[in-house]
């Protein structure tokens, strides 16, 4: 008998079942530890201290989570309207050119609130461009926008890697990067935040885009459920037939929706560029955009399980690099087998416990 | 009781500065990681060597991004770690924060500078060893084509590519130096099949020595020459063992020897700040020679890369650094 029909209810859904995902996702983690011969519990017990148990591991904590929910927010847009975008690494960094040159032009003359604005749109345009000509070919000429985007994730790297080396460089400086931003030009840290909490930031980079991502995750949700955008958006993503029969314009749609997946990307990018390192560095979105997808998936492309799973990666992030700092056998490739069985179960495997939920939920009522 | 305390916190004291050898180094890579038979490698085996000779262990730690390296730092500063070494000039803004926060502790950071007093700076004259192995590159081609592959496309990079043209121009003033770089991405440092892929393009192109300086990638540069029967020249490590026959020589650099003799200088309370240059003259950048290599090398080709490794030490030879202005003169 199949069960997908079977409605359940949401606390199991969307409560108990990643959970259960989450769970066997770390048994078999802890499997692949203890096979390398170190101790499972000790092991979980280090990536859970290292991510939350100091004032400044959590900063950390938080500081991947922004660049995550930003990122992740991004491939959701562009998915609720049927769109695969997995160019939000490239968006992203084309971001931080956007919002590198705000800081660079503005940070001499004005405060870091008047800058901000101004940086928060040009990274959000710039990584809109970045996407819009994927957009572009998938919508007018029906290049798949999976392999376009892939492309310019390619074709971002190389000219920033271009204008780094040649443009922005400071000369007789070894790396490849922009001079430091001035005060003016850099967000500044959310040491009040912390203290509301007893806690102590210290040297952690968590800092005023992580608002900025919250309000982004409210403006997405506004956007998607209740927005004639969004809606058109939603159609189009579960039937674009339907959706043309419909009256929905295809292409504007489908570009709109691609625009705004970009500039969420891009957005991410304020975080690194501008919250932490305080000028453009090579690679500085760093995989940023490729998590973002595996959030968007685990977070049902809802804002509020974006910022859970967001969370969730932020922890694997500064609790695996602990993690491995603290038991130097735990290598860090052995912290990406352990994210990818987290995505492997949490995301792929997110039904696998369904029928067996199902079955055990009819048990539970009939009795 | 309170002056017996304060009598045995001296003594402590005194009795670890005496000792001295009492020191807990650390040991930061590069995000290409600890096993890319070169750069990252030549750092470990220097730890390595002196774990052998002294008994005292060291931490390492390999970052995947530029923020874990700057928390990696942070972290073996703040657990007291010194002297703290970081590989690669990923780390230098990273180096400026977190040396600025520990005064006490030593820093050494290579391939890059650092301008604070607790900071040692090892930067390496690439371009003068990468001359000396174009030399021999030159020398060694019988198509009067040489390549190189470089790693990511950075001014540090371009560095080894200049001096390399230099040195094959001097040796034979016709020599074409065919040059690729094999990507914009950090992932140009640990891809084998794409180092590989460029030098058959090259070797197809005429190319009968190629140089890699790329990381791991080199790898596949490497064996890609010894496939085809043609000869290639490795880099940072001396990497002349992996293909006994084709590998025609290697740029060392000595980052064993930077890591090495910052333990060293630690423990021995001999820790110097400042830049340190390390070129020819120093022995901080040369070519291999070892069995592996010994029947490819001629004698004539000796006698050219002494005279010109001699004359880089007494000036007569000034190889041009291709980040001194970032333009090269070939």
């Amino acid at each position: 008998m199949s069960t997908a029909s079977v409605p359940l209810p949401n606390w199991i859904t969307y409560g108990l079942m990643p959970l259960l995902n989450l769970l066997v996702a770390f048994l078999i983690s802890g499997l692949v530890v203890w096979w390398i011969g170190e101790n499972p519990v000790e092991a979980l017990k280090l990536l859970i201290e290292g991510a939350l148990g100091r004032g400044d591991a959590i900063g950390f904590t938080l500081f991947y989570t922004t660049s995550f929910i930003f990122t992740g927010l991004s491939v959701a847009v562009a998915f609720h309207a049927g769109l695969f975008n997995i160019g939000a690494e490239g968006q992203a960094y084309i971001g931080g050119l956007g919002a590198a040159l705000v800081a660079l032009t503005l940070d001499r003359y004005v405060p870091w609130y008047v800058t901000m604005p101004f940086a928060v749109i040009g990274a959000a345009i710039f990584g809109a461009a970045w996407a819009f000509i994927p957009a572009w070919l998938q919508a007018k000429r029906g290049s798949h926008v999976v392999i376009t985007t892939i492309m310019f994730n390619f074709i971002g790297a190389a000219l920033m890697v271009y204008l780094l080396v040649n443009v922005f460089i400071v000369p007789g400086k070894m790396a490849p990067e922009t001079r430091t931003f001035l005060p003016g030009g850099q967000l500044p840290k959310l040491d009040w935040l912390m203290a509301w909490f007893g806690l102590k930031l210290g040297p952690a980079p968590f800092n005023v885009s992580f608002l900025i991502a919250l309000v982004m995750c409210f403006l997405v949700w506004l956007l998607i459920w209740r927005s004639k955008l969004g809606y058109e958006m939603r159609t189009l993503g579960i039937s674009p037939s339907a959706a043309v029969y419909a009256g929905i314009p295809y292409a504007r749609t489908v570009i709109i929706a691609m625009l705004i997946s970009g500039g969420l990307a891009g957005m991410m990018a304020l975080n690194p560029v501008m919250g932490a390192s305080a000028r453009l560095q090579v690679e500085f979105v760093g995989g940023a955009g490729f998590v973002g997808i595996a959030v968007s998936l685990m977070g049902r492309s809802h804002p509020v399980g974006i910022i859970l799973a967001a969370l969730l990666f932020g922890i694997l992030y500064q609790g695996g690099a602990d993690l491995s700092f603290e038991m130097p056998n735990i290598t860090r490739e052995m912290i990406v087998v352990i994210q990818g069985l987290v995505i492997l179960f949490a995301g792929a495997l997110e039904y696998m416990f369904r029928p067996t939920m199902v079955h055990l939920y009819q048990r539970f009522k009939r009795a | 009781m309170k002056k017996t305390l304060l009598t045995l916190i001296a003594m402590a004291a005194l009795s670890t500065t005496a000792l001295g050898a009492d020191i807990k180094p650390a040991l930061v890579y590069g995000t290409g990681g600890k096993f890319d038979k070169s750069f990252n490698e030549a750092a470990f085996h220097g730890a390595e060597q002196y774990k052998k000779e002294t008994g005292t262990d060291f931490r390492d730690f390999e970052p995947t991004s530029d923020t874990q390296g700057e928390q990696a730092i942070r972290n073996f500063a703040s657990k007291g770690f010194n002297p703290v070494v970081a590989v690669s000039f990923a780390w230098t803004s990273a180096m400026e924060k977190v040396a600025a926060e520990f005064p006490d502790t030593k820093f050494v950071i290579v391939d890059s500078v650092v301008k604070l007093p607790n900071v040692r700076s090892v930067v390496f004259k690439e371009e003068e060893g990468s001359y000396l192995v174009g030399v021999m590159a030159g020398m060694a081609s019988k198509s009067g084509k040489v390549g190189f592959i470089g790693g990511m496309d950075i001014p540090l990079i371009r560095k080894f590519a200049c001096g390399y043209a230099q040195g094959a121009k001097a040796a034979n003033a016709k020599i074409t130096v065919l040059q690729n770089m094999t990507g914009t991405t950090g992932a140009a440092w640990n891809d084998p099949v794409r180092g590989g892929e460029l030098t058959k393009n090259q070797i197809d192109q005429g190319a009968d020595v190629v140089y890699a300086a790329a990381g791991a990638t080199g790898l596949g540069v490497l064996q890609t020459a010894a496939d085809n029967k043609k000869l290639s020249i490795g880099v940072d490590s001396n990497q002349n063992h992996l293909h006994p026959g084709s590998v025609l020589t290697s740029m060392v650099k000595r980052v064993d020897l930077a890591v090495y003799n910052a333990y060293k200088d630690t423990a021995g309370g001999k820790f110097t700040g400042g830049i340190q240059v390390n070129g020819v003259k120093e022995d901080g950048v040369a070519y291999a020679l070892d069995d592996n290599n010994a029947k490819l090398v001629t004698p004539e080709m000796k006698a050219a890369v002494e005279k010109a490794k001699a004359d880089i030490v007494s000036g007569a030879v000034k190889v041009h650094d291709y980040m001194s202005d970032n333009t090269c003169p070939m």
